[in-house]
């Protein structure tokens, strides 16, 4: 008789196939790349297509040169425009993030303690903008934001200013675009661990004697600490690398290291250099993300 | 285990016979030292039990004795670790479950949400193949029988808890399994709903002669339910019988005080005769008259269990060295239709006593008073375990 | 106590709506403003629907938004049947060769900043085409496998947790019936997590629809997709055509989130009888 345990009575290759097939395109298209761009960051710039040399070469009859120019890395370190380029990005997108929390943490808070009629309309109105094209949702800053905009017309005609305030294209106009956009994708998460939360323990902490704010910081708040964390996560990475709000709201000052890659690449036509600072950019990122997905087992973990 | 003269056993309709009573007749579901483990933990431990036709047997026991997980393995969601498994002869160890003539009511019922009822009813019939008219006909007679004859259209989630209980036992029964798996079938159903579910499992039970199985952890549910019950501690059967077998004859301390309520003794083995025992017991400050032998080796502690409905409780000293003893009433416990005693002796151990409440003009037993206790020969078990 | 609360997160759930929602009704209604300045309301000739004509003629525009539309439906079918095989296996094996790496490689892609998931994927292809000659350029196919690269990610995640919450109680009765596990997958399971592949599908149609700057690094001459055509414009400023733009996007997508929320309420809605 057969003794085959259930999980494996899909069959071996039936279950082997139902992972294998995106297993095998995802290391094919996720994996298999960044070995590429580490490979072109050992390059040299090359008037070719594609243009940069080769990494591995036959330079005579039988012999085989691996040629790995470091330079490119060495132009990053040493370059003041790269290094505070790297700086300024970490420093954006983690006071985007904080910023985020500031305002998103009421909301989510508010829309899991409200009615569950109220709670669908009020996610609802969260996730249409996130469903709403990004590209158009920063661009609306730019009518916002610039000197004959929306705000500046307001306030003059208002009495408050005679003179526009310079809005757009200055470091500003940057946080409020990325705050804008990523602001779902803070709130979402965090509330997804609100809702799950037993209020009676607030109860029962206030009849305990606690009053209502230290209840919250007691209570919610380090109950809530997988919601902020993942939901920081969610915005400070991909903020880091953030190329199109710096592009149309943040001004030539604005110095961002997701520019700096597109710039290198399609400007400059730069592939080996482009390709060392994504190799940089995602040494930088790697550990934040090994920490999100942490604290998305974790989470996982404890619901189940 | 012996069973003495004179005492009575729940006499079966002469229909039922008792298949286990007879060497000769063969096990319709047999489990041959059935071992599972998930790693260091052994869930079943060696399990050798035999199934006849047309009993229901509950496999009783408190969450993670086991039970569950040797249901499982018999409708093939498990596979022992080791052992075998026979069903009406074949050899089903390792079969996968859509392969078995066995069919599991789940506890949650698990109906399919997107199907009506008939659909549910009519899915197991239609993984078979029948053809559509025997199925819509099978569908139809089941849900009569169930008094579901209405509710065909009807998703799941416009049942109420009962409602959805019967669709998921037509929806197991209509394929006539050779085996059915209740799994905690009515444990989320209320008081009078469960005691009117309980006599309508075993009159279906008993019109159709299916074999059923059932796991549940009510006893009380056990003792309506089975013909014989297996009680699982720690993944092994420790004692397997008819209703009234467990109760009045327990083979262990463990199992007389899983089943209602007990008074255990502890004590020595003083006289130990074919006829009877007498037992000195310094944790009852007494000495017992058990009227039947038991098999202990000289010299044994053992332990006397004393049904609480068996003790006589008296104002008045009643005869004989053994069985008596005098203690204070410590609580009362009024029920309505009996009352509950707790009687401390000068031990310092306390007898639980209960008695029905017959009649409004009884000898009316208050707090504190002096009391004496006595019981039957007949009324000890003892056990040596 | 209740009161005070409410007062506060009261005021701040409306602040932030409020930042949310004003640029988009601002879109909305300058995109029926007569000046071409966008945002000096011209008072005798609004509201109109000049530059609803307008857009609804750009060549430029319709081609690429009908590129778009390729590309997004394409890649929303296809990772819709990569992330449920990733979701399934991930949610159901518990343990296999490979895990821990496809979880990884699943999710990373969320987090991922574009820049990084573009130029790597364009390598990819360049080096492909060298070696194997294939895909021969960089087009709408190149562009369609790079967005199901990612937007897979985002299925996964939605069926994963889907799969989390199912009872499997359901899938045990369906072959203790006597279906088989392929059979049980079509006929219970998918069934009954449809509104979440359903949810994913748009999710990464949406995605695709959206996306800048992976298209960008991704596409070849002559493929050029609607957000590519929108930031070339709006690098330059304001312009009146894409606020049209964006309203009619929103409207869009408003009617069908609306749709979708009523459809599945009244699904719910059934009268329960008695017990």
């Amino acid at each position: 008789m057969r003794r085959v345990p259930l999980a494996e009575r899909f069959g071996i290759s039936g279950r082997g196939l139902v992972a294998l097939l995106p297993y095998l395109w995802l290391m094919l298209f996720f994996v298999v790349p960044f070995v590429i761009v580490l490979k072109i960051s050992f390059a040299d710039v090359d008037l070719a297509i594609p243009p940069y040399t080769p990494l591995v070469q036959w330079t005579e009859k039988n012999v085989l040169a691996i040629k790995l120019n470091f330079n490119n890395y060495e132009f990053l370190f040493t370059d003041k425009l790269y290094i505070n380029a790297f700086l300024n990005s970490i420093k954006v997108a983690f006071l985007s993030t904080l910023l985020c929390l500031i305002v998103g943490y009421p909301m989510a808070y508010g829309i899991a303690r409200s009615k569950p009629t109220t709670r669908n309309f009020l996610l609802l109105l969260v996730i249409l903008p996130f469903w709403t094209s990004l590209l158009l949702r920063v661009y609306a800053w730019i009518g916002l934001l610039k000197a004959n905009g929306v705000i500046n017309n307001v306030l003059i005609s208002v009495g408050l200013i005679h003179e526009p305030l310079t809005m757009l294209y200055t470091p500003f106009a940057m946080y409020v675009g990325i705050v804008y956009s990523y602001l779902p994708f803070l709130i979402l998460p965090l509330y997804a661990n609100l809702e799950k939360m037993d209020w009676q323990l607030l109860e029962a902490a206030e009849d305990l004697g606690c009053k209502p704010w230290q209840a919250f910081y007691k209570i919610t708040l380090p109950l809530s600490r997988n919601g902020i964390l993942a939901g920081s996560m969610l915005v400070f990475i991909p903020a880091v690398g953030e190329f199109v709000i710096p592009a149309l709201l943040g001004g030539p000052n604005a110095l961002m290291i997701g520019r700096i890659l597109w710039d290198e690449f399609f400007s400059n036509r730069a592939w080996p250099v482009a390709s060392a600072v994504a190799i940089l950019l995602l040494l930088l990122l790697v550990p934040f993300m090994m920490w999100y997905q942490s604290i998305q087992a974790r989470e996982s973990a404890g619901t189940r | 285990m012996a069973t003495p003269e004179g005492s009575a056993i729940k006499a079966l309709p002469a229909a039922k016979a008792t298949p286990w009573t007879d060497p000769n007749a063969k096990a319709y579901v047999q489990l041959d030292h059935i071992t599972k483990s998930f790693g260091d933990l052994k869930a079943v431990d060696d399990v050798s039990l035999k199934i006849y036709k047309g009993e229901i047997f509950c496999l009783l026991g408190a969450s993670g004795c086991g039970k569950t997980t040797l249901l499982r393995m018999l409708g093939g969601f498990e596979t022992p670790s080791s052992g075998r498994i026979f069903i009406d002869g074949e050899d089903m160890t390792g079969v996968p479950p859509y392969e078995r003539p066995v069919n599991m009511m789940f506890q949650s019922y698990a109906l399919f949400p997107h199907m009506n009822v008939e659909q549910n009813v009519a899915f197991g019939l239609k993984q078979d193949r029948v053809p559509k008219a025997e199925i819509k006909e099978r569908v139809a007679t089941m849900l009569d029988l169930v008094k579901l004859g209405d509710f065909g259209k009807r998703k799941p989630d416009q049942l109420s808890g009962g409602q959805r209980q019967r669709v998921a036992l037509a929806r197991s029964l209509v394929k006539r399994p050779k085996l059915l798996l209740l799994d905690e079938p009515l444990g989320a159903l209320d008081k009078k709903l469960r005691e009117h579910t309980q006599f309508e499992l075993i009159s279906l039970q008993d019109k159709l002669g299916v074999t059923f199985v059932v796991v549940t952890h009510d006893q009380e549910e056990a003792m309506t339910l089975a013909s014989r019950i297996g009680v699982m501690n720690h993944g092994e059967i420790v004692q397997a019988g008819t209703p009234s077998e467990i109760y009045e004859f327990p083979s262990s301390k463990f199992v007389a005080d899983f089943i209602g309520s007990v008074n255990i003794f502890e004590g020595k083995l003083i006289e130990d005769e074919p006829e009877y025992v007498r037992i000195a017991s310094p944790e009852l400050g007494a000495t017992i008259y058990v009227s039947h032998g038991i098999s202990a080796a000289p010299e044994a502690t053992v332990w006397a269990a004393v049904r609480p409905e068996k003790v006589f409780m008296s104002t008045a000293p009643p005869e004989g060295p053994d069985n008596v003893v005098r203690g204070a009433v410590q609580d009362i416990a009024y029920l309505g239709d009996l009352s509950i005693y707790l009687v401390k002796l000068p031990t310092g151990k306390v007898v639980r006593v209960t008695q029905p409440n017959t009649s409004r003009h009884a000898e009316a037993i208050s707090w504190d008073q002096q009391v004496y206790l006595s019981w039957d020969a007949t009324s000890p078990v003892v056990v040596t375990r | 106590m209740n009161q005070r609360r409410s007062v506060f997160i009261i005021s701040c759930l409306a602040f932030g709506y409020a930042f949310l929602y004003i640029p988009i009704l601002s879109m909305i209604v300058f995109s029926f403003n007569a000046s071409k300045l966008v945002t000096v309301w011209d008072s005798a000739n609004s509201p109109t629907l000049k530059w609803y004509h307008s857009l609804l003629g750009n060549e430029e525009i319709l081609d690429a938004a009908w590129i778009s539309l390729k590309v997004a439906v394409i890649n929303a079918s296809g990772s819709v049947i990569l992330g449920t095989l990733a979701g399934f296996a991930l949610a159901r094996f518990t343990q296999f060769r490979g895990r821990f790496t496809l979880n990884a490689m699943a999710t990373a892609p969320l987090v991922m900043p574009e820049v990084i998931t573009g130029l790597s994927l364009l390598l990819l292809f360049v080096a492909m085409e060298q070696l194997i000659g294939w895909p021969a350029g960089r087009g709408i196919t190149t562009m369609t496998m790079s967005h199901m690269t990612f937007s897979m990610a985002y299925v996964t995640v939605v069926v994963q947790s889907r799969l989390a919450t199912f009872d499997t109680a359901l899938e045990e009765a369906a072959m203790d019936l006597g279906a088989r596990p392929l059979k049980v997958f079509f006929v219970i399971t998918l069934p009954i997590i449809f509104p979440a592949i359903l949810s994913g599908w748009l999710l990464a149609f949406t995605l695709s629809w959206d996306d800048l700057v992976i298209s960008s690094f991704t596409s070849g001459p002559g493929s050029s997709t609607l957000p590519m055509v929108v930031f070339s414009k709006v690098r330059l400023g304001v312009s009146p055509e894409i606020n049209v733009l964006a309203t009619l996007t929103i409207g869009t997508v408003t009617l069908i989130i609306l749709g979708v929320s009523l459809w599945m309420a009244r699904k719910h809605k059934l009268p329960k009888p008695a017990a």
